[in-house]
């Protein structure tokens, strides 16, 4: 079995409200050293084969199709055996 | 003439959209549940404002790619007027069927109130009945409603006069003060190309009787029905 881990995080042109908020609620708790904060999303997926060639194909197809939008997302992602 | 209101799983304005065309203005309405590929013979699709597939993922992702929408793409293709309101705008521009991408609210709030939008184009078919410039008073019940697309694509929105509502004061100013959600240049709706797809973010179906606080909605509908009667006849 494969496993499939896909982090998908808003471009960098891309405003991310949610992790401004964050930040500055860190740095209310004492944290003043932080350049940045990213909000994204982590997606696994568990695959019922081994071909890690075709796992890469199929992962990035499910990415491009539906997973993440590529107007204001990025996305990376490894696969690795279970 | 018959309009279509599609349903889906987690869709809760579809009987708002459904009563207001059958019980105030009076015309042919049928649910298409998302399921189906039926369109035909209608003439109007609403996709209403919701939740569909619980925003899962992103708003309108999943929803994207459910067999109705499938229909529809072929139907506004072939030039059919459909409307998405709301979740409907969100699931259009999923679809590819309107240019840019929501973005969650500036705030993070999920914000459910009147607002006032300002008719920036009203040489539509979804327009036509309101003066060039008018101000709709009209509910937003949205967490993304943070219109975005990058520059080429706002310049050609512009370009093309499809921003169709910006919103604005109650004296028609577009400026960032009157901006609820962070929307890029307060867009508020759009429309595509070719003139038959119009997305809004603002609830029409809700603004269609006096008793309601504002029937500034009601000539939404009305325009299309005028469109589609002057041109059936």
């Amino acid at each position: 079995m494969l496993r499939a881990e896909i982090n998908i995080t808003l471009k960098r042109t891309v405003s991310d409200p949610q992790g401004l908020t964050i930040k500055h609620a860190l740095e209310s708790l004492g944290y003043k050293d932080l350049a940045d904060v990213r909000i994204g999303k982590l997606v696994i997926i568990k695959l019922n084969f081994k071909d890690k060639i075709r796992a890469e194909k199929e992962i990035n197809e499910m990415c491009k199709k539906l997973l993440a939008n590529p107007i204001i997302e990025d996305y990376h992602f490894k696969i690795s055996e279970e | 003439m018959e309009f279509g209101v599609v349903v889906f799983p987690g869709s809760n304005c579809d009987q708002d959209c459904f009563y207001v065309i059958k019980d105030v203005l009076k015309k042919p309405v049928r649910y298409i549940w998302h399921k189906d590929t039926d369109v035909d013979g209608l003439n109007c699709v609403i996709l209403p404002g919701g939740f569909s597939y619980g925003d899962y993922l992103r708003t309108g992702a999943i929803a994207r790619f459910s067999k109705v929408v499938e229909s529809i793409t072929n139907f506004a293709r072939k030039g059919g007027t459909v409307i998405g309101i709301c979740n409907g705008f969100q699931i259009l521009l999923e679809a590819g069927l309107l240019p840019g991408v929501m973005l969650r609210n500036e705030n993070l709030h999920f914000i459910c109130r009147y607002v006032y939008i300002k008719t920036e184009n009203n040489q539509t078919r979804f327009t036509k009945l309101y003066n060039a410039g008018q101000i709709l008073k009209i509910p937003i019940a949205h967490n993304e409603g943070n219109y975005y697309i990058d520059a080429a694509g706002l310049k050609e929105l512009r370009n093309n006069n499809q921003i169709i509502f910006r919103y604005c004061s109650a004296r028609g100013e577009v400026s960032e003060q009157f901006n609820p959600n962070g929307a890029l240049d307060n867009i508020a709706g759009i429309i595509n190309k070719k003139g038959n797809v119009l997305g809004m973010m603002p609830h029409p179906e809700r603004s269609s009787e006096e008793k309601l606080g504002s029937q500034d909605g009601y000539f939404i509908f009305e325009s299309i029905i005028n469109w589609l009667e002057n041109r059936i006849i």
